[in-house]
Order: structure tokens, then sequence, then C-alpha cells
């Protein structure tokens, strides 16, 4: 049955196919450029893969085609295909330097931003890309950061700005007489909040193009990440998408005990999955006060928060911090829980429901809030799709995609919850699919406190000897674990040679990690697929035509973290 | 440190100098630009909300313009992309202006030392207070408030003639810290930090 799409696309693409493989579960096709367009036109009009969820590019130094451009594509339930089921496949191109691949801009629009970031990143030129420009480094940037022979502290400074006819907006002349004006916003700036900058036209108050420019804070974590062991990697990752901390945590380690293949212990994964929800629950509301302010309802935003403060409160008993608890590790937990969590995790369910209650109120009859958000900012399902978006703002506009419902990972689909899925896809759907997901996240939650209680107990760390640590009390006690810990903390763990594409639902959506491991003790490519990437690039689609304050009111909806941005 | 009140000679009547009333008034009502990129922006936001309330240390009005502030707050990691901004933003401040540069990324990069990290704002622009922590609680980035607002009183007019005001005050070198065993846990912190502000105050 899997291997029935990679046999067809074999038969079909005989001289363009090099290899195909399977591996932790994952289809792999190897192919050589000239074969891209042709596979991707089959594969999404014949098998119905109608979302490319991410590109990325790789470096071999040692190999004669050094480089490798990786493709992750997914069928979605509503492709015109005949068989309608959630797959996933990923393609690789390898080339040498200075070889081109053909773009798939035209074919998926999500391809634009991705291709940008893999020339950025590694030099790769994408043949009939439309903006070959630098998407995450600055502009006066010179050479590509995550080629391995680039040295990590080669720091290039930046004195002044991109000039904004660096921009690919320009000031027009207007049919009904009169001209656009070219605006600057951001990067400082309470819309942008420092993560992005945009040039727009503006016709009056009517946004009619705008380009924007991200990477304000592309901090190097995947280059980062090659320098540190596996283990050293989770705090990174949990910095990624601040607001929901523990999540990106669980999709990393997730993703590295694919590639390992190590089972994680039952009650690791409903300690994961508890902490995941509740940062699911920060994070919407974080979201949530942040674009209700920007609307200018600040009361939402004092509620919100007070929720977020119950919530961090777990956390700061649980872990020590309040934000960043790091409580995960490879192939399990870092602690079990403290005396007390039951009383206060039971706590906070009528808390939440409470505020949440109060903020609602505000806002679900409010005529400005209405006007505000209908038909603001709206997507289709068909462009949501083809541009990519997974999460809060995808259900919004009607795809029914929640990795938990589809592919369930951990223990999700032993679990009672909803989807959230919305119809128009404006401001007012996202909002609102948020607001129940907050219950939904609460209800799960609630579920997980039995099977916690059930688990009381049981061990919380898989025991690999060299990947996962070894308990405290053994290693101080014993030489062996003494030993077995120096090992996996200095020299690092030793994943198995392979590669694996581990993904979760994040608050933002579809939240993966591309690792490959080459048996050293650290990462050989450690990709972010980020979902706020794939919104923001669809925000101008969104915006064009509406007024700014309409813009204002669009970018906080779509929850854009700058630290899962730009990586 | 004698206050203006303790001068009086009844009880209508505040003998003071002129160099002491600007600093009292210049400490209690500093107007901030929250300079926020990544993660301590959502620790400087939960500050601000009910629970620790940035405001009743006046610092109350943000409006988000640079012309109208008197306090940097840089929260987050500077990156080499943003660094010009920076230095446009703080250039565009009125004097006098104070910088206090939350968590570890702005006081010196932080996890990440690499191509795209300013490895610490101070060698772009003067910092006054350094708040370490990753992301640094709530009441840390409040006793850097309190910190500044100390300095701001013991510097008076020093700035206004140019002259230069001293070292820099970290937050870990700082008086009320020394011998001190930092708070474990939330409510010990919020404890210390009630005790601390109580002495500063009386």
């Amino acid at each position: 049955m899997s291997q029935a799409v990679l046999g067809e696309l074999q038969r079909n693409f005989p001289e363009a196919v090099i290899d195909t493989h399977e591996h932790c579960g994952d289809e792999t096709i190897i192919l050589r450029p000239e074969g891209l367009i042709p596979m991707t036109t089959f594969l999404r009009e014949r098998l119905g893969f109608d979302m490319l969820l991410d590109i990325c590019g790789n470096d071999h130094p040692d190999k004669e085609q050094r480089f490798e451009a990786i493709y992750h594509f997914l069928r979605t339930g509503h492709s015109a295909s005949r068989t309608r089921k959630w797959k996933r496949i990923r393609l690789k191109i390898p080339v040498g330097e200075n070889e081109h691949i053909p773009s798939l801009c035209e074919q998926y629009k999500s391809a634009n931003w991705l291709e940008r970031e893999t020339w950025d990143l590694f030099g790769i030129p994408f043949e009939g890309h439309p903006d070959l420009r630098r998407l995450l480094t600055h502009w006066k940037f010179e050479g590509h950061p995550l080629r391995k022979d680039y040295d990590k502290e080669k720091r290039q400074h930046l004195d002044e700005s991109a000039p904004n006819d660096w921009f690919r907006v320009r000031a027009g002349v207007l049919e009904k007489g009169g001209e656009t004006i070219l605006a600057n916003i951001g990067p400082a700036h309470p819309l942008t909040k420092g993560m992005f900058r945009m040039v727009t036209e503006l016709d009056g108050e009517f946004i009619r193009d705008a380009d924007l420019e991200i990477g304000y804070l592309h901090r190097g974590m995947e280059k980062e990440a090659e320098a540190h062991t596996w283990g050293m990697v989770l705090p990174y990752a949990e910095r990624l998408n601040d607001h929901s901390a523990q999540i990106n945590t669980s999709a990393y380690a997730l993703a590295v005990e694919k590639l390992a293949g190590i089972e994680v212990p039952e009650r690791a994964q409903w300690l994961r999955m508890f902490m995941a929800e509740m940062s699911r629950i920060m994070d919407h509301c974080l979201c949530l006060g942040n674009t209700l302010a920007d609307m200018g309802a600040m009361t939402n935003f004092w509620y919100f928060f007070k929720i977020r403060e119950a919530c961090s409160n777990i956390l700061d008993n649980f872990t020590g911090a309040r934000l960043t608890g790091n409580c995960d590790r490879i192939g399990g937990f870092a602690w079990d829980v403290y005396d007390g969590f039951e009383e206060d995790a039971k706590e906070l369910a009528p808390i939440i429901a409470d505020y949440l209650g109060d903020a609602e109120e505000l806002i679900l009859t409010n005529r400005i809030f209405l006007d505000r958000s209908i038909g603001v900012g709206c997507i289709t399902r068909k462009d949501a799709i083809s541009y990519g978006l997974t999460g809060p703002v995808a259900r919004a506009a009607g795809v029914q995609y929640d990795v938990r419902k589809i592919m369930p990972y951990h223990l999700y689909d032993q679990v009672d919850f909803e989807i959230v899925v919305g119809v128009r896809g404006d401001v007012h759907e996202r909002v609102m699919v948020r607001l129940e997901e907050i219950r939904q996240s609460l209800r799960i939650m609630e579920q997980i406190l039995v099977y916690l209680r059930k688990t009381r107990g049981t061990p919380i760390l898989a025991d690999v000897r060299d990947i996962t640590l070894p308990t405290k009390r053994k290693a101080y006690t014993s030489m062996e674990a003494m030993i077995r810990h120096y090992n996996v903390v200095t020299c690092g763990e030793r994943i198995p040679d392979g590669e694996a594409y581990g993904y979760v639902e994040g608050a933002n959506g579809e939240l993966g990690f591309y690792l490959v491991s080459d048996g050293a003790g650290h990462p050989q490519r450690c990709h972010v697929r980020s979902p706020s990437l794939a919104n923001l690039q669809a925000f101008v689609s969104m915006v064009r035509g509406s007024q700014l304050a309409d813009a204002v009111a669009t970018f906080g909806s779509l929850n854009i973290v700058s630290g899962e941005l730009d990586r | 440190m004698s206050h203006a009140w303790e001068q009086t000679s009844n009880k209508n009547v505040i003998l003071t100098s002129l160099e002491k009333l600007v600093a009292w008034g210049r400490k209690h009502s500093l107007w901030p630009y929250a300079f926020a990129t990544s993660c301590c922006a959502s620790e400087f936001a939960a500050t601000q909300a009910a629970d620790f309330d940035l405001a009743r240390f006046g610092i109350e009005m943000a409006h988000f313009s640079p012309k109208q502030a008197d306090l940097l707050l840089v929260l987050g990691t500077v990156t080499c992309k943003q660094a010009p901004i920076l230095k446009q933003i703080y250039d565009q401040m009125p004097e006098p202006k104070w910088v206090i540069s939350v968590g570890a990324c702005a006081s010196s990069g932080g996890a990440y030392r690499n191509y795209s990290t300013v490895q610490g704002i101070d060698g772009l622009i003067p910092v006054d207070i350094y708040v370490p922590g990753c992301p640094p609680r709530p009441e840390a980035i409040l006793e850097a408030v309190v910190q500044l607002q100390n300095k701001i009183e013991a510097d008076g007019f020093a700035r206004d003639r140019g002259e230069s005001t001293g070292e820099r005050l970290s937050l870990l070198e700082a008086e009320s810290y020394h011998g001190k065993v930092i708070a474990t846990t939330k409510r010990e912190a919020a404890r210390k930090h009630t005790d601390g502000v109580k002495r500063q105050l009386l």
C-alpha cells in the first residue's frame, strides 16, 4: 500500500528517478532536476498532492553533487484525487555547485519564499523564480551561511537597512487620476512588532500592493543546531515559538525519536501532551490578547494574560521557569510531576473558563469587533492549501487539517476532542477557531489528568544506552551510568544514520523538524518547517485591496511568531 | 539617600534642590519604548499585565514612538539586520534617555553566537542596566526598573551637564543584592521583592 505511490512514480518517470526508499516511515524519491516539473505536475494533478509543505537544502561537501534540495509534499483530504487519503512524500534533488533547479512557483504558491530561503542559505539557484532575493540574511550579506564551509561565527555587520527600491513595489498612477504613495511600515512599528518590514503601495488608506522583508530575528538556529549535540538543541528548539515553548521541544524530541526508533514511555507521552495543550492555550491567549488589543479592545488583553499567568504558575512549579522550561528530553520527559500538581491542574480549568467567558462576552456581539473582523483578511480554502497554510488560519478557511486528528502522534488517538473548522477564512473565523480550541485543549487536559493518575510511578524516560540520559541517582552512584552520562552529554547521542521528518500540531500549524544524522553526535542538518512562514507568505494576498486598519487586524489574527518565522 | 520631605520645616513647605526634584519626577514617570524582538517580549507583556503591573512604577505611557520615550527597553535578541534599526531608534530618542537591556540575548548574544546575532547591544548603544535571564522573570524586570530609578536619583543632573554616569550597574552587582541568595520560587521572589521595595521607599 505504502509502496504504491513510489512504485507509480518510478514507473512513470524511469529516467528522472535515481532512487526511492522508505526510512522511519517516510517515503523518499531522489530524482534529477529536469524531472522535477513533470513529476510535481503528476503529483499534483494525478495523485492529488496539493500542498507543498516545505523546501529546504542540505550540503554534503564530500559528495560530488554537494547540495540537495528537499521537498515535502502533503496530499490533503480536499484534493481532487482518487483516494483523498492524507499522505506525505519527500522529494530530494541532488545538485552540484551552481546547477539550477526549476522553480515550483507556478505550481504551488508556497514555493516562493521557501525557494528564496534555500537560495539564501545554500546558494542553490532556482530557475524561473520571479524574485530570487535573500529572505533571512540581510541585503548586504555575502555568502551562504548554512553551507558547511561557512564559518558559524563570521558575522557581517550591517550599517543601513535596505532602501525602498530593494523591494518589489513601485509607486504607480491610478486610473481615476493621482498617484499611489510608497509607505514603509516597520520593523519598529506596533503593527509589525519588530518582526518584519513592509513597503506598501497605498492609494489613500487602501493597500494596492505590498512587499515584505523578514529575517529580523534570524538567529541562525539551524546553524547552531549543527554545532551542538542532539540534546542541546532542545533549548534552541524551545525558543522558536516562544509563546508556546513546550510544543516546540516535544516536536523536536519526537523527530529525534522517530529517527532513532526510540519508544517513549506512556507516562512521558501523557506529560508531553499535557504541557503541549497548556502551551497551546498560552499561545492562543497571547494571540487573541494582541489581536484584540490591536483592534482597540484592551480589556481582553488583561483577561487573557490572567489565563497565561495561571498556566505559567504550573510551568514555574514544574520546571522552575515560567516560559521556557525545557522539560523534554530525547526519549521522554525530564521530571515527574511535583507534589501539588494535581490540585493546581484541577484548579486550572475553572480559572481559564472563567476568564475566557469574560473575554468572550466582551467581543462576541460587539459591533466594532464584528465590523472589523467579518469579511476582513479573507482567504479561500484552495488558496490556503496552495500557500501551505496549516493550523487555526487554515482551519478557519475550511481546511480540515489538524495533525493530532489526521496523523495522530503521541497518544492523541486515545483522547476525545474535536477539531474546530471555520467557513469564511476571515479574521472573525480565526478568532472564533482559537477561542474554541482553548476549550478543546482544556477538554484534552482533563482526560490526560486521569491517565496521569493511572500511570503514576511508571518511568518517564526511555532507556536506550547511547541516546538517553541515565537518572540522576544512577549517574551519581554508579560508574557505568556516570560514563554513559558523560558520553551522551559530551560526545553526543549516537543517533543512527538516516533522515526523518517529525511533525506535530503546533499552535500555529504543522511544526516539523527535518533531521539528518550521519552518525556524529550532532545533527548533520536540522531544518524547522515553520508554520508562521507559510502563514505570513499569504498575508499580502489577504490584505491586497483592503485598508491599513484591516491589515492590522489580519496580521494579528495570523499569529506570526518571529522566532518561528525567521528561526 | 535622604528624601526631600525629611527636610521640611513644617508640613506645607518642602526644601529641596532642583536636581533632586527633577530626578524624582524623571524616575517616577519613565515613558518606555519596548523594542520587542523575541521571547523576552512575552515576559515583558506579562510584567505589564495585572499580576505584576509595571504601571505602578510609572512606566505606563507606552506610545510606540521613540520621540515620546525616555526609556528604551531592548527585549530579545538583536540580529545584525535589526542593529541599524536599534541605533536609529536610540538616536531618535530625546535626552535624557536610559537603556535597559532585558535578557541574555540583548546583553551578550545569549545562546546565539553566530553569523547573524549581535553579541550584546552595548556595542551599539550605551546600556544602563542589564537584566540576565532567559527570559528574566517579571520580578527581575521590575527589580531592574527599581535599580534604574535609584540610578536616576543618584545621577541627578550629571547627564544634562555632560558628565559620564560612571559604571554601568549590573543587576547582580547592585547594592541590594550583595550577599543575598536569589529567590528560587515565585512566592519567595515576590516576598523578597516586596521587602526590597518597602526598604527603598522608607
